[in-house]
């Protein structure tokens, strides 16, 4: 791999690698010894013109427990021109040497523009663009999944006819994309739920089924029930009438929880709104996976990065 | 370098052959010519020649963005393409409101001499929507500004879109408008559809474009009006206008030469060089827009050439600015979408990027046929051409163009403006020569 | 091709590593074998059966994969990772046997000592391989070896092992034959 852009152009085999060396990357984790010599000597920086406290710490503990040299490099608010900065910017990188670039972008493509734009030789790793992608966020779900149905027997296999119910603003929500194409590849079902607003106008090409009803869509009793985050200032747009109203229609309360088998799976990307789209009780119970995600996304990110950065440079995918 | 020339064997839009011979800035004799003494000959076996074209539709960003054209190599991209006349836009800093800035840039394309620059006057002052500019000032000046134009804005409010159809009346004038609802476009990106969720990019619905359309005729019914609509892009669009022209109202509509050949997906890539507002749509739209060029429901193609320094496109799509240059490659484009696909013959390319759209403007001396007495407005292409479009055909200062690269047929080889050459043997010529003769034409009189 | 061991060969040699090692730790007490992916690990499940059977009592074998610790990993196209599976109570005060088909440079058998020191302290690490090749890059030698097979470096060794490939055999194949 020489960039890690999108799930959209992961293979079901590149894709099943990936998940296979996290599982070996997790069992890492579970030593006294955290650190592999894997990336020593080399250099990756993680370059957000975003916050994102929790992304940017799990990168950076990916990175270092594989021995790479971490810069962070927060280009929020910096007052460059807009249009100048990630040229700039990567340019300074590559003058650094930076082998790896973890970039979080408020605009859609930015990661798909500094890997093609020739200002930079460096891997780069989409640590989540606009409303585009987040493709380490989908596969650290999908590694969970995998991991939660299958335990020890994991490597290898997929997630056939395992079924997904994705709830939210799925309009703006990167995950919600790197999900649906990562999801399809590796053989499951899933269907999105959200108000019709929070839907893209055309969905007719994505492998899902749209409900607006979020009780017909639990009714059959889903083997994961994934909760989106919903952004406080789409309240203002006209979206929905109000918090409220929105917890009430697409909100994973305690009632529709309670419904639920005791073998769902109850998934968020964090951080959540507890009351608003998924309850505390939901949020706390042993179905949900929400702290194993977190600890998940380090094995998956230093896999990412040990399968970007550890082999020869340049070599095609 | 002589004052006639004598173009031999040409093809004329009629597909008849025939001898042009350009004399004293008028087209002095066509058929069979004898040789003319003292005349340059240009030997234009296998050329088409079409009236010197006329585009409604510039940016030529003097005054006030230099950095990306000026009026002397926006004209040269002009002479590149085949073109002796461009409609300036109004977006310029300052911008076109008064008619001192009108004034100005006359007087910069007089001086360049490349081609006729036809000032484009602000409908409201600074583009804000606000008020009117000085709309009969800038008509009263000697820039006799026709056309009016908020372009890269929309003229939101009806009322004041209203009375701006309504005022220019007085002196004929029309109102190109910039078809864009604001608040369906906030943020927009891209063409709304399939794609823009896929790649997470705001959407540019084509409602936004229609419904303002819809409301335009309908006022330009109501109020008597004349309506020009800028950059028609989408099918839609062409059903309402098709409806508006069957019930009588008097609009005119222009396509760009990219809404013809370029679809959405080359966005795909987030390369900036596809960033254009109205944006790329799918390729129902093309072909929609094809057939509407082609029928007469849209009247013109114009180019909306809108230069870009390069750092306005070297970067993420979000920040990159929209527009792509476009007075180059136009005649070529239209070569690849009209004529090569069937749709139409040269006499139609000479009806719709010269004589029609030198009507709309109400610009006297440019489409005029090819025939004795008609200003010596020509442009010679030579249709057999075909090759990659890359830099070396750029003739203006700036080099976003969507077809680097790209494989186009046709090719511009010669372009007289008032007689003079401003590009013989595909090479535009030296700004100090063409200056020079145009001066010499301007003394003598013989303004066209 | 030309065929150096076949599936008895194999056996005998596997044997007689079995027997050198309980030799050596004076008994089967502490020991740990653990097999290097791939190969290394079905010969070091296959030597823990042998070790047992002779010594009466069972010897824990396990993986260690190495992958991450090489020092090649920027020169060739990107590994695939293996599980690292150590049995029991770890390797802390144990005698552990790296078990390995091929010994040739010994790069591998030096990221494995790295990967063995992140896992805990071991008393004692031994190597045994089924097949030495020579041409060595670090002081590094095996302590119990299944054969000897002085080689070009243009010849190319294949252990093939029933559990990985259907059928024992050490074949070598290339070089100026």
């Amino acid at each position: 791999m020489r960039h890690l852009l999108s799930t959209r152009d992961l293979s079901r085999d590149e894709a099943i690698a990936l998940l296979d060396v996290a599982e070996d990357m997790a069992a890492v984790q579970e030593r006294e010894v955290k650190k592999l010599p894997t990336l020593r000597g080399r250099t990756v920086v993680n370059l957000f013109f975003e916050d994102s406290t929790r992304t940017r710490i799990s990168f950076e503990a990916a990175a270092k427990r594989l021995s790479a040299d971490v810069i962070n490099f927060s280009a929020k608010g910096s007052s460059v021109s807009k249009g100048e900065s990630l040229k700039d910017t990567a340019q300074t990188l590559q003058a650094m040497g930076a082998d790896g670039v973890v970039i979080r972008h408020p605009s859609s493509g930015a990661p798909f523009t500094l890997a093609t734009s020739g200002w930079i030789d460096a891997g780069v790793v989409n640590a989540g663009d606009g409303t585009h992608e987040h493709p380490t966020q989908a596969l650290l779900d999908a590694f969970t999944m995998r991991r939660r149905l299958h335990g020890d027997a994991s490597r290898g296999r997929d997630l056939d006819g395992v079924r997904v119910v994705v709830v939210g603003d799925i309009l703006h929500s990167r995950v919600a994309r790197s999900n649906v194409w990562l999801l399809e590849t590796l053989g499951a079902d899933v269907t999105l739920v959200a108000p019709p607003t929070l839907v893209p106008v055309d969905v007719s090409g994505w492998p899902a089924t749209i409900e607006y009803d979020l009780d017909r869509a639990l009714a059959d009793g889903p083997d994961v029930v994934m909760m989106l985050r919903i952004q406080a200032e789409r309240m203002h747009g006209a979206f929905f009438p109000n918090s409220r109203e929105y917890a009430r229609t697409w909100g994973l309360d305690d009632h529709r929880f309670a419904q639920l088998p005791e073998t769902t799976m109850v998934m968020h990307p964090g951080p959540m709104n507890r009351g608003l789209e998924i309850a505390a009780r939901a949020a706390d119970s042993t179905q949900s996976t929400v702290r194993e995600q977190v600890a998940n996304g380090v094995s998956v990110r230093m896999a990412a990065l040990y399968l970007l950065l550890s082999g020869e440079r340049g070599e095609a995918r | 370098m002589s004052e006639s020339f004598l173009v031999r064997g040409a093809t004329l839009p009629t597909g008849e052959r025939a001898d042009i011979l350009l004399d004293g800035g008028r087209i002095a004799e066509v058929g069979t010519v004898a040789d003319a003494a003292g005349a340059t000959v240009v030997d234009a076996d296998g050329l088409v020649a079409l009236p010197g074209l006329v585009d409604l539709h510039t940016h030529l960003r003097e005054p006030g963005y230099e950095q990306s054209e000026t009026v002397l190599t926006g004209t040269q991209a002009a002479a590149a393409g085949g073109f002796t006349a461009v409609f300036a836009m109004a977006n310029t800093f300052p911008v076109a409101d008064t008619a001192g800035v009108v004034e100005q840039e006359l007087s910069l394309g007089e001086a360049a001499g490349y081609a006729t620059v036809q000032p484009i006057g602000a409908v409201t002052v600074g583009l804000k929507g606000e008020r009117l500019a000085e709309l009969g000032a800038m008509a009263a000046s000697r820039a006799r500004v026709r056309v009016f134009s908020d372009d890269g804005f929309c003229v939101f409010d009806p009322l004041l879109m209203r009375r701006a159809l309504e005022y220019v009346k007085a002196f004929d004038g029309v109102i190109a408008q910039h078809a864009q609802e604001p608040r369906l476009t906030q943020g927009a990106q891209m063409n709304e559809g399939a794609l823009s969720g896929e790649l997470g990019l705001a959407g540019w619905p084509a409602v936004a474009e229609e419904s303002i359309i819809a409301r335009d005729v309908l006022l330009a019914e109501h109020v008597g009006s004349r309506l020009h609509v800028c950059h028609v892009s989408t099918a839609g669009s062409v059903e309402v206008i098709r409806w508006a022209k069957a019930r009588g109202i008097d609009v005119t509509a222009e396509v760009t030469p990219h809404h013809l050949l370029l679809t959405e997906d080359l966005v795909a890539g987030y390369d900036p060089r596809y960033k254009v507002n109205p944006p790329l749509r799918r390729q129902e739209d093309v072909e929609a827009l094809r057939a509407a060029l082609a029928d007469g429901t849209i009247d013109i193609v114009a180019t909306d050439h809108a230069p870009h320094p390069v750092e306005a496109k070297e970067s993420e799509w979000d920040a990159a600015a929209n527009g792509m240059v476009g007075l180059e490659s136009a005649l070529s484009v239209v070569q690849q979408a009209m004529v090569d696909s069937g749709l139409m013959g040269w006499a139609d390319v000479a009806r719709v990027l010269s004589e029609t759209p030198a009507r709309i403007g109400r610009l006297a001396g440019h489409g005029e046929p090819i025939a004795v007495g008609s200003a010596a407005e020509l442009t010679l292409v030579d249709p057999a051409a075909s090759s990659e479009f890359g830099t070396d055909r750029l003739a203006g200062r700036s080099v976003n163009s969507p077809y680097l690269g790209r494989r186009l047929p046709g090719r511009v080889v010669a372009t007289f403006h008032r007689g003079v050459p401003t590009l013989l043997d595909g090479a535009v010529r030296p700004a100090d020569e063409v200056a020079e003769a145009s001066a010499r034409l301007t003394d003598g009189g013989a303004r066209g | 091709m030309r065929t150096v061991l076949q599936q008895a060969d194999l056996e005998r040699a596997l044997t007689r590593i079995a027997h050198e090692i309980l030799e050596a730790n004076r008994g089967a007490d502490d020991l740990v074998l653990l097999g290097i992916p791939t190969r290394g690990v079905a010969l070091a499940e296959r030597l823990a059966r042998i070790v047992s059977r002779i010594a009466g009592v069972d010897v824990p074998a396990g993986a260690l994969d190495v992958t991450m610790y090489r020092d090649d990993l920027g020169r060739n196209p990107i590994r695939a990772t293996h599980p690292t599976e150590v049995p029991g109570d770890g390797i802390d005060g144990r005698v552990v046997v790296l078990v390995d088909d091929v010994l040739y440079s010994g790069r591998t058998i030096r990221a494995a000592l790295d990967a063995l020191a992140d896992l805990g302290r071991a008393r004692a690490v031994r190597l045994a391989v089924l097949v030495d090749r020579g041409h060595r890059e670090f002081p590094i030698r095996a302590d119990y070896v299944g054969k000897n097979l002085p080689s070009s470096t243009r010849e190319r060794i294949n252990v093939r092992l029933a559990e990985v490939d259907g059928e024992d055999a050490v074949t070598i194949e290339g070089g100026d034959e």
